[in-house]
């Protein structure tokens, strides 16, 4: 039954790594505009190989 | 390859902005442009390589508006340039502007791609809620000033103005907000989780050592909850106890705290196995109301005071140099240069040029009104023409019209009178909470002190509101969105609830009743020559009666003669004589002679202005007055409901007209300075009257402020708009009658989904009497009794609003 609390334990760590994840995203901005993004990727590949080549 | 376009191009499509083009339009290889402002545009993206943006989008792009080439120059200036740049270390500069003209997404596109515009960009990017773009350019290969003038040929006028410092504030709030919710999901669920044994009776089938584990596990995951995420609650409730009211924090609070105390002895005495899952996920859904309720229209800016409308800088001429200074080192005698569309920001005189100025922005009329040398400008007017030297007669914070924020009203947060809905019944509700916890353990006594505390306790975790804290905001959040898909913004949930609490409206003349377009004008009568209209037009020159500087405007071709022996009378008309004519403008009876009384009022929202010369009546000017669609409904609607009242600063000469819309003649006032306006609020509200003001322009800033509410009326919401609390779009002002009444209905739902969440209550409190509240109970209880709450009131509001007809 022991293999209980490893699972437990497991389990509970996955689930902080998703909360730091999470915590980490939000503190990175990505919860700030929830538009824009979406417009974005739809502009053309090339654009944005261009873009990267500019940077 | 450029040619004038002759033929008829009345179905042809400006390339780059869409609009119509007319006889003026510019073709360039196939393609046909308004103006050649679009071409120009065009062009500069064709030599780029920019097209793509005309694929994106259907017609994107946005006419610019004629440049004078020194408006930037003010970013040259070293100080202005510290406060405007994000992030500068001397070769890096970040900048963030504010462009309103932001509409598609094809503008991000372009944006977003300045980098091949302009060398020195290095970094674009676009926040298009906010109509924000960040641009990051090299100090060695462009300037703020070259990257401002660049957006604003392209047609995207960035806004600038120093007050953008706040915002940050506000977004740093909500980030936490996220965090709380985050760790309270997390604490949640696995809090849940561990309790699956519990809930489905295993714990006696399996070994007590788990059972302990998981205890103080759960503990474990509920400090994160107890400590971090509801401490706003804590906060706001101790701040109630402090300031003497019960806020719905405290019951809140209470249930929190006893629960997670009860659940810890639980745990720790191997009493229970506590309700921890419950506490959590009462935590989590409280914080998810709380988001739903923080909507924000970011585009929009609710705290515009004077300086986001005044320019940062202004160009002196001390000892004959003309120099860009800011606008606070402006000191009384400076000369300033204003150009053309360039805003006066402090009282003036005018020494050199012809004044023209727009007070659109303050009093919401639009026609410019013409200024002579010697003549004071006040602040706010905007100079359209030729190029005007004013001498400063006062300083920028006390002028005219900037003086109104020395007010008091403006150096306060504006802090509520009214008390909100959830203060009222809050104090009863935890009044009757404590009182039935107590009973509860009194009548328990005799039995054990043991089950008295049992049910104090039970009573107080079942009887937290949260259902009641979950109504509110979610129905006063459903109705912000309700009420900005109708195009009424709202600045936060709280503006439904005072809404609701109307008893007073005080509405604007100008701009609010009346729209600020031209007036159509048509005479009837004689067909008029030439030289008469030149006589109409010299004639009414010399007045300043609002319906004369109509004709004015609308007879702007003709040619202007001198008058002599001019007179006029008021309330009735002028004359004057003009070479061997004597010509007369007026009322019927004044300029015709007679007065027919079948016409005497026309009932199709329109003045007269009669015209005879040498005594013989040739017609009338009927003009449109340029009331709002619908005013006379609109006014009647809200007559029956509420107290009218109407503050004008222009002169009486509507009186009459207006006289048949508002019912009591006594509760309407003339020539309003923006300070009276104020002090009238502050009087109506000492009457005890909730006042909602009903305004557009600079000039009933101070009104807006001090009202309990304040509407403010714009036909472009991305336009100015003073302070206020909510933004209605002009075309919308119809439906004020009903975005009131859905408010009231607010309540009324709130009153329900509170008698719905009663129910449960009653049922919880009786399993709690008895002392039989397990952890299952209130873990399955509690959800689910929120959960309903909050559909049945987001449902309900959805359902009423759709029945009042609003999308």
């Amino acid at each position: 039954m022991s293999v209980i609390v490893v699972l437990i334990a497991v389990s509970v760590l996955v689930a902080a790594g998703f909360l730091a994840a999470f915590l980490w995203a939000v503190r990175n901005g990505q919860f700030d505009d929830k538009y824009t993004p979406s417009v974005r990727m739809l502009f053309d590949d090339e654009q944005i190989k261009e873009k990267k080549e500019n940077k | 390859m450029e040619k004038k376009n002759t033929a008829n191009k009345k179905d042809v499509l400006c390339y780059h902005c869409g609009d119509a083009c007319r006889d003026e339009s510019v073709e360039d290889g196939g393609k046909h442009f308004c103006c050649s402002g679009c071409k120009l545009v065009y062009e500069i993206l064709r030599e780029n390589d920019l097209c793509k943006y005309y694929e994106l989008g259907e017609k994107p792009g946005i006419t610019p508006s004629v440049r004078s080439k020194v408006k930037y120059e003010f970013l040259d200036d070293e100080q202005v340039k510290k406060q405007v740049l994000a992030f500068s270390d001397g070769k890096m500069s970040v900048a963030t502007f504010l462009i309103p003209q932001m509409h598609c997404s094809s503008c991000i596109w372009l944006l977003e791609n300045m980098h091949k515009l302009d060398e020195g960009v290095t970094y674009s990017r676009v926040d298009f809620p906010k109509k924000k773009a960040t641009i990051k350019f090299n100090e060695e290969k462009t300037s703020l000033r070259k990257i401002a003038e660049l957006l604003d040929s392209l047609g995207y006028e960035p806004s600038i103005s120093l007050d953008a410092a706040e915002k940050k504030i506000r977004s740093d709030h909500t980030k936490k907000l996220y965090y709380k919710i985050g760790v309270a999901g997390f604490c949640f669920g696995n809090i849940m989780l561990l309790s699956f044994p519990e809930y489905l009776g295993l714990e006696k089938l399996s070994d007590p050592e788990f059972h302990k584990l998981f205890g103080f596990l759960n503990l474990l995951l509920s400090l994160p909850v107890f400590l971090y995420s509801a401490s706003e609650y804590y906060i706001s409730a101790f701040k109630g106890l402090k300031n003497k009211i019960i806020n719905l924090d405290l019951p809140v609070f209470l249930g929190i705290l006893v629960s997670f105390l009860r659940s810890l002895y639980e745990i720790v005495f191997q009493t229970g196995a506590g309700y921890m899952d419950s506490m959590a996920g009462l935590v989590f859904l409280l914080l998810v109301g709380k988001v739903f309720q923080s909507k924000t229209y970011d585009s929009m800016n609710f705290e515009r005071t004077y300086k986001s409308y005044f320019p940062l800088s202004v160009t002196v001429i001390r000892s004959g140099i003309e120099a860009t200074i800011p606008l606070e080192k402006l000191k009384i005698g400076d000369r300033i240069l204003i150009r053309n569309n360039e805003i006066i920001p402090v009282d003036s005189i005018l020494f050199r040029g012809d004044g023209s100025i727009d007070y659109s922005f303050v009093t919401g009329e639009s026609s410019p009104v013409p200024k002579v040398l010697g003549e004071i400008i006040y602040a706010g007017g905007r100079q359209t023409g030729s190029l005007i030297e004013l001498e400063v007669i006062k300083n920028v914070s006390q002028s005219y019209l900037t003086g109104l924020w020395n007010n008091d009203t403006f150096r306060k947060e504006k802090a509520s009178r009214l008390k909100t809905f959830s203060d009222v019944i809050s104090k009863y509700f935890t009044l009757a909470t404590l009182i039935l916890a107590f009973a509860g353990a009194a009548y328990n006594m005799q039995e054990s002190p043991d089950k008295a505390l049992n049910v104090f306790t039970a009573v107080l975790i079942v009887a937290c509101p949260c259902a009641l804290a979950l109504a509110i905001p979610f129905t006063f959040g459903n109705l912000m969105r309700i009420f900005g898909r109708n195009k009424f913004y709202v600045k936060n949930t709280s503006v439904v609830e005072y809404l609701s609490r109307t008893t007073s409206i005080v509405f604007d003349k100008t701009g609010t009743l009346t729209h600020s377009g031209k007036s159509d004008i048509t005479f009837r009568g004689k067909n008029l020559s030439a030289g008469e209209l030149s006589l109409v037009k010299s004639l009414t020159r010399q007045s300043t009666h609002p319906l004369s500087r109509k004709i004015y405007e609308y007879l702007k071709d003709e040619k202007t003669l001198a008058v002599t022996d001019f007179s006029e009378r008021a309330g009735k008309g002028i004359s004057g004589r003009i070479g061997n004519n004597f010509a007369v403008i007026g009322s019927e009876e004044f300029a015709a002679g007679i007065s027919t009384v079948l016409n005497e009022t026309s009932g199709d929202n329109s003045s007269r202005v009669y015209f005879s010369v040498n005594g013989e009546s040739l017609g009338y000017f009927s003009i449109d007055n340029s009331y709002r669609e619908g005013l006379g409904d609109t006014i009647s609607a809200l007559e029956k409901k509420y107290d009218l009242h109407l503050l004008s600063g222009d002169n009486e000469s509507e009186r009459p007209f207006l006289e048949k819309y508002f019912r009591d003649p006594l509760q309407m006032y003339f020539r309003q300075s923006p300070e009276n306006k104020l002090k009238y609020i502050k009087a109506l509200q000492s009457e005890g009257s909730s006042v909602l003001m009903v305004g557009d322009g600079l000039n009933d800033a101070g009104a807006l402020k001090q009202s309990d509410i304040g509407i403010s009326i714009s036909e472009n919401v991305s336009n100015f708009s003073p302070a206020c609390d909510g933004i209605l779009e002009a075309g919308e002002f119809n439906k004020l009658p009903d975005l009131l009444k859905l408010s009231k209905d607010s309540i009324r739902i709130i009153i329900t989904s509170f008698a719905v969440s009663f129910v449960y209550n009653l049922v919880a409190l009786e399993i709690a009497f008895r002392g039989l509240l397990e952890p299952i109970i209130a873990a399955v209880l509690m959800p689910v009794s929120s959960i309903s709450v909050v559909l049945f009131s987001v449902l309900l509001s959805n359902f009423i609003a759709k029945r009042r007809g609003f999308r």
